[in-house]
C-alpha cells in the first residue's frame, strides 16, 4: 500500500457529524411533514445561493480531513513499508503545486519577483542588490518586464473560457436530470430555469456556480505558474494556507458549537422552566463562569495540555496528531467557556414561553415536563439557538485568532485564519506593506460567515410555519422579500389577512 | 351646517404581499363641528387605517391613492410634511387603543404633555405647567399637582387613559380621533372614560371621530353612525335611526348576534364566514357571501347608494326602488332558531365544589427575598357547579377570577381552602393521581393567538391531550386492523367536525386561522379528552361580535349535546346573561353576590353588582334616561385591601362600619345570597352551602 490512512481526533468527531446529519436527513426524508418546512428551504434564492458557497468550503473542509501518511520509497530492514512522519491530507495532494513551490520570501500576488530587495552575487563576482526572480512565480517566463502582463491575461482568459466550459457541462448534467425526473425535455427545462418557474431556485445556484467556476477556473489556470495570493515571510503560498485554513474554521466552528450547545441548552431551559432553586443554582454556575476571564481560563487549559503533551510524546505519532488534540482541547475549552451567553438567553426565553398559554394548556392535561420541553419550548427557541450559533461561528473563528495572538490558540504547526491574521500584525507594520495575508484571511473568512449567515436566515424562515415562504412561480424575489418583512415584523397587522382560505395550499401533507 | 372634517372617496392601499390590500376603498365621510361620528365595524375592516389616513401616519407600506381630506376646507393630503405637523396635535389629535403602550415609560406625564404644548404654543414653562396642570384635572385626575411628575407605570389603566385624553386635549384640537378608547378597560373604567370625552366635547365644543367594533358605546355616545364594512361604508345614519331600524343586512345581523337575556333559549344568529380578504377584487357586494338576503344581483353587481330616509343612507340592492322586486321591504325577520328547548338539568349532582379557596402570592423584597406581604388574589371563595350547568363568574380585571378559574385546575397551588371534584380533593393531590382527573376538568383561554403552540400541527395540538392522559379512543376495539395513527386521525376529525371545522385542517399551523377559528380549536382540543366541566376564562373577549356569536352558539349547542358543565368567567355582562345559570359577582378576591342568574341580574342587591350593571352601554335605551351609577376611583390593590367592606371607598351607600368589618352573609333568598352591610346579617356564619 503506497499510504497509511491516518484518522485523527478531531477527523473521527468531523465523520461522525457528518453521519449524524446523514442519519437526520435520512430521518426526515421519509416523514412528509418534517420534510415539508426544509423543502421551503429550497425556495429561498438568497439562502441557496449562500449553501452552494457554504457547500464548496465544506468540500474543501472535507478534502482536508481525510488524512493519511505516504509510503517512503525505501523500506526498513524488516522488509517494511516505511510512511512518512509527514501527515498529508486529500487536499493537500490535490494543491501539490502550491504546498510544494516554496519562495524564499514574501512575494506579492502574481509577482515573478521577490517583494524585498537582496544582495546578489553576480557571475562576475560583483553584487548587485535588486529584487531577485522568484523560484517558481513566473518562472517560465524569459522576459518579464514584458511577458508578464500579457501571459496573465491570456491565462485568465483560458481560465474563464474553462470556467465556463465547466460550468456548461453541470448545466447540461442538471437539466438532464431535471428532464428525466419530471419526464419533460430539455429545452422546456433550460427555459423553466431560466424564467424562475423551478420550485428550486434554480436560477440562483446556476449564478453562484458561474461566479465559483469562473473563480476556480481562473485560479488553477495561474496557480500554476504563479502565487495567485502571494506569498508569506518563509515564501509559503498564501492560498494553500487560505485553503487549508478553511479546515481549522470549520471544526472550531461546528465542535465548538457541538459542545456548548447541550450545557446551554438543558440548563437554560432548566433554569427558566422550573425556576425556584434550580434557576438559581445554574445563575450562580454561570455567572461564576462568566466573572473569569475567559482568556485566562483557556489560556491556563492550554498550557496544561501543552505540558501534558510535552511530558508524553510516546502517545502521539505524528506532529500533526499532536497539534490536532491541541486543537480539539481547544474547542472543548472555547466551548466550556462560551455556552453561558447562548444560556442565558435561552433562559430569558424561556421564562417567557412558560408563560404562555399554550404551555398552561399543556398543564391542563398533565403533560409531563420533559415532553413540554421537548415539544413546546425547545421548538419556539430553535431559532435563538441557529441566530446565537452562527453569530458564535464568526466569533469563535475571530477567537481562535486573539488566542493565537496570545500564544495559546492552536499549534503553530497549524495554519488556521488566526495565525495569519496574528502574522499580518508584523507584516502590517512593514515599509512597504505586505497586505494579502490578511486581505486573503479576510476575504475567505467573510465569505465563510456571511453564505452561513445568509443559509441560517433562510433555514430559520423556513422551520417557522408563520412566514409564509414563496410559491413557485407567481412572483419575483423583490416582492416575496417585502412580504416576508412584513410579516416579521408586524405578525399582528397580517393576522386578517392570513386567513385559512388564503393560505389553504401550504402544509398540506403529500399523501 | 359648518363642516369640519369632509372626505372625498379616499382609497388606501397597504403593499404586503402579492396583491395590495385595499384597506380603504372610496370611502366618503363627513363630520360636522362638535359633533359625534362613530365609525362602527369588524376588525380588519379598515377603522383604524381611515384614522391613520386622516392623521398622514400609514406605516411605511401604507399607500393613500386618491381621494382628498379636507379640514375646515384645506385639503390636508396636499399638505407638505411641516404644514401636517402643524395639523397633528393642534387641530386633530388621537387617542388609542391600549393606553398602556400609548405613553413613554421613562417620560413624566407631564413632560409628555409638555411636548405637544411645545411643539404648538409658544408658553414659557410657569404657564406650561399650569396648562398641565389644567388639562390633568380637567380630566380628572385627583391630586394632579402631584400625579402629573410620575411615569406612566404609577398610573392605573383608566387613568392612563385620561392622561392620553389630556395630551391629545393639549393642542385644543378641533377633531379628536379615538380608536376604540375604551376596548382595553373594564365596565365600570369605560363607563368613566366615556362619560368624560362627552363631557369634555361639550365643553370644548370638539368633534369626536369614534372607532369602535362595540354597538353600545355607539349607542352612548355617537350621534352619526357610519357602519364600515371590508373597506368601505355601507350604511350611514344618524344614531337614533340606525337603533331604531338599521337597514343594511350586515347591520341588522350584528344587532342579532349580540348576546342577552331575551335571547338565552335561543340560539343567536350568526354572520357565517369572516370578513373577507381586502387584497381580493369584489365585483359584487361584499357582503354578499354572508348575506341572508343576498339576490342574483348581490354577486355581481356593485350596489350603489341609496336614500331611505332623511339622513339615512344605504348600499345595498335591496333598497333599490328602481327594482323590480315585489316584496321589497320589510326584510324578512331574522328567525332565530330556538335550541333544543330550555335546557333540562339532567341528573343533578354537584360536580365541583369550591369551598374557601385562597390563593395568595407572597410579595419578596430585598436581598434574602423576605416575604413582605401578600397579594391576596383569591381570598375564600365558595362556589358550586351542577353537572350540565352554567356558573358565570363575573367581575373587573384585576379581581382574581382568573385566578380561581386556574387554581381550580391546580395549575395554580392554592394557598388554602378545598376544591372537591365529584368528591375527589384536588388541593394537595399528587401528581400522578391529579393526571387522571385532568380529563375531566378542562381550561379554554382568553387569547386564541397565544393558546395554540405556533410550531405545532392541529392534530399534534389535539393529540397531545388524548395521548398524555392516554384517553381510551372509541373506535380501538371494532377494527383492530387499522393503524392505532389512522384511529387517531379518525378521532380528530370528528372533533374538529364537532367545532365546526372540517377534518382537513387538522395538518395546518394555527397562524393560518382566524381568531374564531382557533378558539374553536382550543375547545376542540378540550374536549379531546371527554371532559365534564370547561372553564372558560373569557373565551370571547378577544373576538368580534359575529365570531362571539358562533362561540357562544356552539358552547351552548356542546353543553345540551354533551352534557357539559361550564365555569364561565367574564366581565362581558351580555354574554353572562345569554348563557349562565348562576352568576357570582367578584370583587376584589373575594364573591359580593351569587345568585341565580335572574335574581341577579332582575333585583341586584350589592351596589357593586348595580354599579356593574349599570356601568354596562346598552343599546335598547334611549340616549342616557336610566341613571348611571358612577363608581368612583379604581379597584385597590389586592396587596393591600381597605379594611373592612373592601367595596367601600368606592360604594355610593358607605357606611361607618363598613370602614371597620367585613359583611357576613346576608341570605336574599335560598340561591340569592350578598355580602353587604345593607342587608341583614347571619350573626354566625357557618360554613354556608354554595
Amino acid at each position: 500500500m503506497s499510504f497509511k490512512p491516518v484518522i485523527l481526533w478531531t477527523d473521527a468527531l468531523v465523520f461522525l457529524l457528518v453521519f449524524i446529519i446523514s442519519v437526520v436527513i435520512w430521518y426526515v426524508r421519509n416523514n412528509p411533514h418534517l420534510s415539508a418546512p426544509w423543502k421551503r428551504v429550497g425556495h429561498s434564492a438568497s439562502g441557496m445561493s449562500a449553501f452552494t458557497v457554504l457547500l464548496v468550503f465544506i468540500i474543501i473542509g472535507l478534502l482536508d480531513t481525510l488524512h493519511f501518511r505516504p509510503a517512503l520509497d525505501h523500506k526498513n530492514l524488516q522488509g517494511e513499508t516505511v510512511y512518512s512522519v509527514e501527515v498529508l491530507s486529500v487536499l493537500d495532494v490535490l494543491v501539490t503545486p502550491l504546498r510544494t513551490n516554496v519562495e524564499k520570501t514574501y512575494s506579492a500576488p502574481l509577482a515573478t519577483h521577490l517583494y524585498a530587495k537582496e544582495t546578489i552575487d553576480m557571475p562576475d563576482g560583483s553584487q548587485v542588490r535588486t529584487f531577485s526572480r522568484l523560484e517558481y512565480g513566473g518562472s517560465h517566463l524569459q522576459n518579464p518586464e514584458t511577458e508578464h502582463i500579457p501571459d496573465i491575461v491570456w491565462r485568465i482568459t483560458i481560465g474563464i473560457g474553462l470556467g465556463i466550459f465547466v460550468w456548461c457541462l453541470l448545466h447540461a448534467v442538471l437539466c438532464l436530470l431535471m428532464a428525466r425526473r419530471s419526464n419533460s425535455r430539455f429545452k422546456q427545462c433550460i427555459e423553466a430555469v431560466w424564467q424562475r418557474s423551478t420550485e428550486i431556485p434554480w436560477y440562483a445556484i446556476l449564478i453562484t456556480l458561474a461566479i465559483l467556476s469562473v473563480l476556480i477556473g481562473v485560479i488553477s489556470m495561474l496557480a500554476v505558474h504563479y502565487h495567485v495570493l502571494g506569498t508569506d515571510k518563509v515564501g509559503q503560498d498564501v492560498l494553500y494556507q487560505s485553503l487549508k485554513s478553511i479546515r481549522i474554521a470549520l471544526v472550531i466552528g461546528t465542535l465548538t458549537t457541538l459542545i456548548m450547545l447541550p450545557f446551554a441548552l438543558l440548563l437554560g431551559i432548566t433554569a427558566g422552566y422550573f425556576r425556584g432553586w434550580i434557576d438559581d443554582v445554574i445563575q450562580y454556575i454561570y455567572t461564576t463562569l462568566n466573572s473569569i476571564p475567559s482568556v485566562l481560563l483557556i489560556a491556563a487549559t492550554v498550557l496544561m495540555m501543552q505540558v501534558y503533551i510535552e511530558t508524553h510524546p510516546e502517545l502521539f505519532e505524528t506532529i500533526a496528531a499532536r497539534a490536532d488534540i491541541r486543537l480539539l482541547f481547544l474547542c472543548v475549552i472555547l466551548g466550556i467557556t462560551s455556552w453561558t451567553s447562548l444560556c442565558r438567553l435561552l433562559r430569558g426565553e424561556t421564562l417567557k414561553l412558560r408563560e404562555m398559554e399554550y404551555i398552561q394548556a399543556a398543564h391542563a392535561f398533565g403533560v409531563s415536563h420533559w415532553r413540554i420541553i421537548t415539544r413546546h419550548i425547545l421548538p419556539n427557541v430553535m431559532y435563538i439557538v441557529l441566530i446565537a450559533t452562527v453569530m458564535d461561528f464568526s466569533g469563535l473563528v475571530l477567537a481562535e485568532a486573539v488566542l493565537s495572538y496570545v500564544g495559546v490558540g492552536v499549534d503553530p504547526s497549524m495554519i488556521s485564519f488566526g495565525t495569519m491574521i496574528n502574522a499580518a500584525r508584523l507584516e502590517m507594520a512593514r515599509e512597504p506593506m505586505v497586505w494579502w495575508a490578511l486581505l486573503s484571511a479576510f476575504a475567505f473568512m467573510l465569505t465563510l460567515v456571511l453564505s452561513a449567515n445568509l443559509f441560517a436566515d433562510a433555514v430559520q424562515k423556513a422551520l417557522d410555519p408563520r412566514i409564509r415562504t414563496n410559491t413557485p412561480g407567481n412572483n419575483g424575489s423583490k416582492t416575496h422579500n417585502k412580504q416576508e418583512s412584513a410579516a416579521a415584523n408586524s405578525p399582528v397587522t397580517t393576522r386578517p389577512s392570513t386567513t385559512a382560505a388564503s393560505n389553504a395550499s401550504v402544509n398540506k401533507p403529500t399523501h | 351646517m359648518n363642516t369640519l372634517l369632509e372626505i372625498d372617496n379616499l382609497k388606501t392601499i397597504l403593499h404586503t404581499g402579492n396583491n395590495p390590500v385595499r384597506a380603504v376603498d372610496g370611502l366618503s365621510i363627513k363630520i360636522n363641528k362638535g359633533e359625534t361620528y362613530a365609525l362602527l365595524g369588524e376588525s380588519g375592516c379598515g377603522k383604524s387605517m381611515t384614522a391613520l389616513s386622516i392623521m398622514r401616519l400609514l406605516p411605511d407600506s401604507g399607500e393613500i391613492l386618491s381621494g382628498s381630506i379636507k379640514l375646515s376646507g384645506e385639503d390636508i393630503l396636499q399638505l407638505p410634511e411641516t404644514g401636517m405637523r402643524r395639523i397633528r396635535g393642534k387641530q386633530i389629535s388621537m387617542i388609542f387603543q391600549e393606553p398602556m403602550l400609548s405613553l413613554n415609560p421613562v417620560m413624566t406625564i407631564a413632560e409628555q404633555i409638555d411636548e405637544v404644548l411645545k411643539q404648538h404654543f409658544k408658553l414659557d414653562n410657569k404657564s406650561a405647567q399650569n396648562r398641565i396642570l389644567e388639562l390633568l384635572g380637567q380630566v380628572g385626575i385627583p391630586d394632579a399637582q402631584r400625579r402629573m411628575h410620575e411615569y406612566s407605570f404609577q398610573f392605573s389603566g383608566g387613568m392612563k387613559q385620561r392622561a392620553m385624553i389630556a395630551m391629545a386635549l393639549a393642542g385644543q384640537p378641533e377633531l379628536l380621533i379615538a380608536d376604540e378608547p375604551t376596548t382595553a378597560l373594564d365596565v365600570t373604567i369605560q363607563a368613566q372614560v366615556l362619560d368624560l370625552m362627552r363631557e369634555i366635547q361639550q365643553k370644548n365644543h370638539m368633534a369626536i371621530l369614534l372607532i369602535t367594533h362595540d354597538l353600545g358605546v355607539v349607542s352612548e355616545m355617537a350621534q352619526q353612525v357610519a357602519v364600515m364594512y371590508a373597506g368601505e361604508i355601507i350604511e350611514h345614519t344618524s344614531r337614533k335611526l340606525f337603533f331604531a331600524q338599521a337597514a343594511h343586512p350586515y347591520s341588522q345581523q350584528l344587532f342579532a348576534s349580540l348576546p342577552g337575556k331575551q335571547k338565552r333559549f335561543q340560539e343567536l344568529a350568526v354572520i357565517s364566514g369572516t370578513v373577507p380578504p381586502l387584497s381580493r377584487q369584489f365585483t359584487g357586494c361584499r357582503f354578499a357571501d354572508r348575506c341572508n338576503y343576498a339576490i342574483e344581483r348581490c354577486h355581481h353587481t356593485i350596489p350603489q347608494w341609496h336614500e331611505i330616509a332623511d339622513n339615512h343612507r344605504v348600499r345595498c340592492h335591496l333598497y333599490d326602488a328602481s327594482a323590480e322586486f315585489a316584496e321589497k321591504k320589510p326584510l324578512p325577520e331574522i328567525i332565530p332558531k330556538a335550541t333544543a328547548a330550555a335546557p333540562q338539568s339532567q341528573a343533578n349532582g354537584t360536580l365541583l365544589q369550591v369551598n374557601h379557596l385562597k390563593v395568595h402570592f407572597p410579595i419578596r423584597k430585598g436581598f434574602f427575598k423576605r416575604v413582605v406581604g401578600h397579594v391576596m388574589a383569591v381570598d375564600g371563595v365558595s362556589l358550586k357547579i351542577t353537572a350540565g350547568k352554567t356558573l358565570a363568574l363575573v367581575g373587573e380585571s384585576g379581581c382574581g377570577k382568573t385566578t380561581v378559574g386556574k387554581s381550580i385546575l391546580q395549575l395554580i397551588s392554592p394557598t388554602a381552602g378545598s376544591v372537591r371534584y365529584n368528591g375527589y380533593e384536588l388541593v394537595d393531590m399528587q401528581r400522578q393521581q391529579l393526571r387522571q382527573i385532568r380529563s375531566q376538568l378542562q381550561f379554554v383561554f382568553q387569547d386564541p393567538y397565544s393558546s395554540l403552540n405556533p410550531r405545532m400541527r392541529i392534530i399534534d395540538i389535539i393529540l397531545e391531550g388524548m395521548n398524555a392522559l392516554n384517553v381510551e379512543l372509541p373506535s380501538t376495539t371494532k377494527q383492530s386492523t387499522q393503524s392505532n395513527a389512522s384511529i387517531q386521525e379518525k378521532a380528530v376529525d370528528t372533533l374538529l367536525e364537532q367545532v365546526g371545522l372540517p377534518g382537513e385542517t387538522k395538518w395546518r399551523y394555527p397562524h393560518e386561522f382566524s381568531g374564531g377559528q382557533r378558539q374553536r380549536i382550543a375547545i376542540a382540543r378540550a374536549l379531546a379528552v371527554n371532559p365534564k366541566l370547561l372553564i372558560c376564562d373569557e373565551p370571547t373577549s378577544a373576538l368580534d361580535i359575529s365570531v362571539q356569536a358562533q362561540i357562544l352558539n356552539l358552547l351552548k349547542s356542546l353543553q345540551n349535546n354533551l352534557g357539559l358543565a361550564y365555569l364561565f368567567i367574564t366581565h362581558n355582562i351580555s354574554v353572562v346573561e345569554y348563557l349562565a345559570d348562576e352568576i357570582a359577582v367578584m370583587y376584589l378576591g373575594r364573591i359580593v353576590e351569587y345568585g341565580q342568574i335572574e335574581e341577579v341580574i332582575e333585583n341586584p342587591r350589592h351596589p357593586y353588582t348595580e354599579a356593574l350593571l349599570s356601568a354596562v352601554p346598552r343599546i335598547d335605551k334611549d340616549a342616557a334616561e336610566t341613571v348611571m351609577i358612577q363608581l368612583k376611583g379604581d379597584l385597590p390593590s389586592p396587596a393591600a385591601p381597605p379594611t373592612g367592606c373592601h367595596f367601600h371607598p368606592r360604594c355610593p351607600h358607605a357606611m361607618p362600619v363598613c370602614r371597620q368589618a367585613y359583611p357576613e352573609l346576608s341570605t336574599i333568598s335560598p340561591t340569592h345570597i350578598t355580602h353587604c352591610h345593607l342587608y341583614s346579617q347571619e350573626k354566625h356564619s357557618t360554613h354556608h352551602e354554595h
